[in-house]
């Protein structure tokens, strides 16, 4: 009975272990084979990474050969008289970006610092996850809130006053809509904050506690210190604002639904502008002629490769901060 | 290899019972520059510190040895209330510096930690220049009125570090390209840098060669004829060789305070005998 169980019991570990070899690391089928599906995996996302590029550009092959790099700074877009330049789109999407992050930048590292440097606990988590479900409200909810909340309040009580008292700049002149480039740089603002703030406060919360201590123990009080922090941060924090501007330039539902779509160059924050992405979402399903459709995909291939280089930059430099302050710790 | 200096006042080291601080204070031979008594303190529920009484006189060397975990890097941050910033601490008793409580609610610490200074374990020095490293606790408390006297405040600084010969042709080069022993000087001279009165050391050589320890050991020789200096240590040679007085840590309480010669050959506690001849635990 008892040798009986005894072998029972050595033929199932022979077996388990014959099984985990099997599934081990060290060279055989199974291990193989599962690395095989992991190295496809992962080579899929580059074939299609790959495969977009290459498509975008045979697409637009015909526009390209058209205009060639006059596309860039040519002002005109006239699909009537087959015109294309992107010039607008370029000044549209760049503008309200960097507005975007001119307003988002200074908040997310107020809600960084906050939370991570002032904030006790039991209110900086509460604060982080309302923060962090911010970045899940769908693009055309910002669109709707945009046309009936926010734009109103800009027009009657934000843009007046601006035009009164700073009407001497170009930057706040023209008719007040409350539709338009301000009003699309403020909606964008709003989106990337979540994710810059994020980032930033991880980056913050990387910084050795070993910093602060030094700054303290010199005499530097709370805002000193927190200097110090923000230098050791520093290149991490370049990182989450470059991840925001990748965000923002990218962004099309919600900035199409107030920033007033049309391609012209105005140097007032105030008149209507046009973004890549909205050109591209709005004009598409009217693009009939194919140098038409070629230019807009020629517009897709220029964000594609901008929010692509500005991204893989961004994560460089977040990753060397956390990563460093990580195997320091 | 005992430190040649005799100590200076032994009468003070006996654990006082009862007495209030003003007697310390009053003591001609070597006025108090640091008195703390009957000092507990708390990491949330756990105690670590329990009547913690002593004096430490001014211009001396005091080393705090004992067990790892005993409480000496905890008492050593009670003296310039840098653990006010674990949330969830609390102290009991009284630290007085000349005479001032310095847990008194109208303190103003960020002044106590420029009077206090600290060396921490492990080196942690900003990441900037060498020069700006030293200068940065005279530009943020406005030291230095001219740019010509911070040159010079950084430069004796680094002198009085010992680091200036290695330092003076990469002032402007980062920092963090020093050795580690290079480091740990810089964050001396970044602490000299300011003049405070008292320096805190929690085992500043703990990471270093011999040679760049016997640097730092020399330094504090040497800083003792102007600072008053406390220094936790592992290194019992280290304690014997820098310090005139020396305090036995066993698991939060103080077991002995005596001129470091008299621990060294005749402690009063058997424990403290035992600990420092390696019998221990
Ligand atoms: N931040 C903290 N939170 C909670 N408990 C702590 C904290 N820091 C230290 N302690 C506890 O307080 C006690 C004393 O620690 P302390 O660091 O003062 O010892 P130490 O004598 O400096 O030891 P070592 O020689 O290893 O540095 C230990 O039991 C330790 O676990
Ligand atoms: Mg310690």
């Amino acid at each position: 009975m008892s040798t009986r169980t005894s072998t029972a019991a050595h033929d199932k570990l022979k077996f388990v272990g014959r099984l985990r070899r099997a599934l081990s690391p060290t060279g055989n089928a199974g291990d193989a084979i599962f690395r095989g599906l992991m190295f496809c995996a992962a080579l899929l996302v580059l074939i299609v990474v790959g495969g977009m590029i290459i498509a975008l550009a045979l697409k637009s092959l015909p526009s390209i050969r058209q205009f060639g790099f006059s596309f860039l700074w040519s002002r005109e877009w006239n699909p009537v008289k087959s015109e294309f330049g992107a010039l607008p789109f370029i000044y549209g999407t760049v503008v309200s970006s960097l507005l975007a992050l001119l307003i988002s930048v200074p908040l997310s590292l107020g809600i960084a610092i906050f939370l991570v440097e002032q904030a006790p606990h039991y209110i900086a988590r509460p604060i982080t996850f309302l923060v962090e479900l911010l970045a899940a409200i769908p693009s055309v909810v910002y669109g709707l809130w945009g046309i009936f909340v926010l734009a109103p309040f800009l027009r009657v009580h934000v843009e007046p006053p601006l035009a009164h008292w700073f009407g001497w700049a170009p930057l706040f002149q023209g008719p007040i809509t409350g539709i338009g480039m301000l009003t699309g740089g403020i909606i964008l603002a709003i989106m990337v904050t979540p994710i810059i703030s994020s980032v930033v406060r991880d980056v913050l919360a990387a910084v050795p506690n070993s910093q602060r201590e030094a700054a303290l123990a010199l005499g530097a009080t709370k805002w000193e210190t927190t200097r110090v922090v923000l230098i050791n941060g520093a290149p991490g924090i370049a990182g989450a604002v470059m991840l925001g501007l990748g965000r923002a330039l990218g962004e099309t539902m919600a900035v199409t639904m107030v920033i007033g779509n049309r391609a012209e160059i105005s140097a007032s924050l105030f008149a209507p502008s046009y973004t890549i992405a909205s050109a591209i979402a709005n004009e598409f399903t009217e693009a009939t002629q194919d140098l038409y459709l070629s230019a807009l995909v020629e517009l897709g291939l220029i964000l594609f490769l901008v929010t692509f280089v500005v991204n893989g930059l961004a994560r460089v430099l977040v990753w060397n901060v956390t990563r460093k302050s990580g195997a320091a710790a | 290899m005992m430190s040649a200096t005799t100590p200076k006042i032994p009468s003070q080291f006996t654990l006082p019972q009862d007495q209030s601080k003003a007697s310390f204070v009053s003591t001609p031979a070597a006025p108090a520059k640091i008195t703390v008594s009957d000092l507990d303190f708390y990491y949330g529920r756990s105690q670590a510190l329990f009547q913690i009484t002593l004096s430490i006189p001014e211009r001396i060397v005091m080393a705090l040895i004992g067990p790892s975990g005993c409480g000496k890097s905890t008492f050593l941050r009670t003296l310039n209330r840098m653990n006010d910033v674990i949330p969830a601490t609390r102290v009991e008793g009284q630290v007085t510096i000349d005479g001032n409580d310095i847990y008194d609610p109208g303190t103003d610490v960020v002044d106590l930690r420029r009077r206090v200074g600290m060396v921490f374990q492990k080196s942690n020095p900003f990441p900037k220049s060498i020069f700006d490293n030293v200068a940065y606790g005279l530009r943020i408390n406005r030291v230095t009125k001219s740019k010509t006297e911070l040159a010079d405040r950084v430069e004796q600084a680094l002198k009085d570090a010992a680091l200036w010969s290695e330092a003076k042709d990469r002032l402007h080069q980062s920092a963090l390209g020093l050795s580690g022993g290079q480091q740990q000087r810089l964050c001396i001279a970044r602490a000299l840098a300011i003049r405070p009165e008292v320096i805190l050391m929690d085992e500043p050589a703990s990471a270093l060669d011999p040679i760049a320890t016997s640097k730092i050991e020399e330094l504090i020789v040497d800083l003792k004829q102007q600072y008053t200096i406390v220094i936790v240590t592992h290194n019992m040679q280290q304690a014997a060789r820098v310090s005139d007085t020396t305090a036995f840590f066993l698991l939060g309480k103080l077991i002995e305070v005596n001129p470091t010669e008299k621990i060294f050959t005749a402690p009063d506690q058997k424990v403290t005998e035992d600990y420092i001849t390696g019998r221990f635990g």
